[in-house]
């Protein structure tokens, strides 16, 4: 399908993806009420921090570093996998593989078209973080301000992407959502979602540090709530580029040869 | 048109025997078997003809249709839809071509049917002129208005099967491939969905392939059938020709209003079927007209019917041959 078409039936696929998020309410409240594994962290580590910092985190640390996580997670959330997996299991697969735009656009779509919804959500939490924590745990140079915004892009670019290639493992094997509890078990620990990386024992934050994990959402937090040198930014936002693009690469690639095994032995 | 060649397609599927220690087993090592779900058919359909697909559950019907539909690749063999090669799923040939299984929906489920509609519309990029002027008439001829507005899942499933009907020719697809689409349908629904389909045909010279269950959308519908068992192709060709062909005898159907005789019977034709006073004689064609003279004239009858054997009847007597031709042959080798 051409670019120039894909993009005339954009705005409707936005506008089914709305309708879809606003018609599954319920499936939507129990998403929020699972992402907030942030907030008992945050009620956890600010009574450790309470006497005294702790490994350098004050109490107002905590609570930025949490509140940040919990918008982050919010925004970039997604559950294409699982989509993906009912889908091959139910056979409407077969039914997507006969219109002509690729699947990956349809997905990202609804799930771009469920953000402004997440964002209602997110946005009372962003206040309460402003005013409890106020300037001293979060960032104030302009420059990295600008830059939340795109790297919560490519945060929610990789996650999507991932999550896509996971959900492609379904081609191939029966029980690919197994392998979700592996991936959160990982995604918890490496990207910050239990704890900040710094905490983490040296070889764990050496490997998180390298990882796509940390790409998924403690740069952002990091770019929120930690002053950071121009060079430092530029790395990061470059490094996450690179992880964006690879991640998508992986994906496009594992979703071609799920097709063809699909061709192969049906479904 | 829709040219099949030599068409192959196998599939390996995973066996296992029943038990623990066999499930434990093929966790190490697994057995795979190949299966010959088509095995060599070829077949040609001229644009605008209405082609019914019968064979045994099993036969490789809903294969052959996923082929020719694009969703399987075949083994071997050429395979020609509309000039494309259904595989490759093109643009192009996405928008000449529908698949419908009635066990599958592409209706959103949460959403009313509209919202799938508008959908398809994007997505196919049909111009909103031609758009409102389709779904109007699909609207018109399938009913629609009452359903377009609620959620697909508070649907009845004849009324969602028109409506996904409707979501798979929004595109005016010219190639109809329908795989069981009255399946689980009441007698009403099934003919209003028959209706449809035969006035889509006309209005748009579609080309119309079917696989059903029930012999009658298909005596109804098709002119021609290709009967396929086992993954080959026993037979092509006109309807009436075949059931002429397999079983030349008309079935007489008649209620009686006073007695008769076994033997007085027996002077008319076979004696199939003898349910309290309604009776089924199978009679040669070329007798017929006596047949029923004698009926109406001398025995006390109402209510008489002619009709050719049933399909279902005949199909069986074929499957019956192609198996024991099948098992010859083996011996044979």
């Amino acid at each position: 399908m051409s670019v120039a078409r894909t993009l005339r039936a954009l705005p409707t696929l936005l506008r089914i993806g709305v309708a879809e998020t606003v018609a599954y309410r319920g499936e939507f409240l129990v998403w929020i009420l699972t992402t907030t594994l942030p907030l008992v962290m945050l009620g956890l580590w600010t009574s450790v921090a309470k006497e005294a910092p702790f490994q350098g985190y004050a109490s107002q640390d905590f609570v930025a570093y949490y509140l940040a996580a919990l918008i982050v997670r919010n925004l970039t959330g997604s559950w294409v996998a699982w989509q993906i997996s009912e889908e091959i299991r139910l056979g409407s697969m077969s039914m997507r593989l006969l219109r002509p735009v690729h699947p990956m656009i349809a997905f990202a779509a609804g799930h771009v078209a469920a953000i402004p919804f997440r964002s209602l959500v997110v946005l009372p939490i962003a206040v309460v973080l402003l005013v409890s924590s106020g300037a001293s745990a979060l960032t104030t140079e302009p420059l990295q301000l600008a830059l939340i915004v795109p790297s919560l892009a490519l945060a929610w670019l990789i996650t999507f992407s991932v999550l896509f290639a996971i959900g492609t493992l379904a081609f191939f094997v029966t029980k690919a959502m197994a392998l979700l509890n592996l991936y959160f078990g990982l995604f918890s620990l490496l990207s910050g979602y239990l704890l900040p990386l710094p905490l983490l024992p040296a070889a764990i934050a050496r490997i998180a540090e390298y990882s796509p994990f940390r790409f998924m959402l403690s740069v952002p937090i990091e770019l929120m709530t930690r002053p950071m040198a121009t060079r430092e930014l530029a790395e990061l936002l470059a490094l996450q580029t690179g992880w964006a693009v690879a991640t998508l690469a992986l994906a496009l690639w594992l979703w071609r040869l799920g097709v063809r095994r699909f061709e192969a032995v049906g479904g | 048109m829709i040219r099949a060649r030599e068409l192959v397609k196998h599939f390996r599927v995973h066996k296992r025997p029943p038990g623990f220690a066999a499930a434990m087993k093929s966790l190490v090592r697994r057995h795979y078997e190949g299966v010959k779900a088509i095995d060599g058919v070829s077949f040609e359909i001229q644009r605008g003809e209405r082609v019914g697909f019968l064979g045994p559950n099993g036969a490789g019907k809903t294969t052959t249709l996923k082929v020719l539909a694009g969703l399987l690749h075949p083994t071997s063999g050429e395979v020609e839809v509309e000039g494309h090669t259904p595989y490759k799923r093109q643009t192009a040939f996405l928008e000449k071509i529908t698949l419908v299984m009635g066990q599958k929906s592409q209706l959103i489920w949460d959403l009313p049917p509209s919202e799938t509609y508008a959908m398809n519309r994007a997505i196919f990029d049909v111009p909103h002129a031609e758009f409102t002027k389709t779904l109007d008439e699909l609207t018109q001829l399938l009913d629609l208005a009452p359903l377009l507005d609620k959620p697909t899942r508070q649907l009845s499933l004849g009324e969602r099967m028109k409506c996904e009907l409707a979501a798979a020719l929004l595109h005016r697809p010219t190639t109809l491939f329908l795989d069981e689409p009255t399946i689980g349908l009441d007698v009403a629904m099934q003919l209003a969905i028959r209706d449809f389909i035969r006035s889509y045909n006309q209005r748009h010279d579609a080309t119309v392939l079917l696989t059903s269950h029930y012999m009658d959308d298909v005596v109804a519908l098709c002119p021609r059938i290709i009967v396929i068992d086992s993954g080959t192709l026993i037979h092509d060709g006109d309807l009436r020709g075949l059931i002429k062909a397999m079983d030349p005898d008309k079935r007489v159907s008649f209620t009686l209003t006073s007695g008769v005789t076994d033997a007085q019977l027996a002077a008319v034709g076979t004696v199939l079927a003898r349910e309290g006073q309604r009776i089924t004689l199978k009679v040669p064609e070329r007798e017929i007209a006596t047949a029923v003279g004698h009926l109406l004239g001398t025995l006390e009858t109402t209510d008489l019917a002619i009709e050719d054997p049933p399909l279902e009847e005949i199909l069986r007597v074929m499957f019956g041959r192609s198996r024991e031709a099948k098992a010859e042959a083996k011996d044979a080798r």
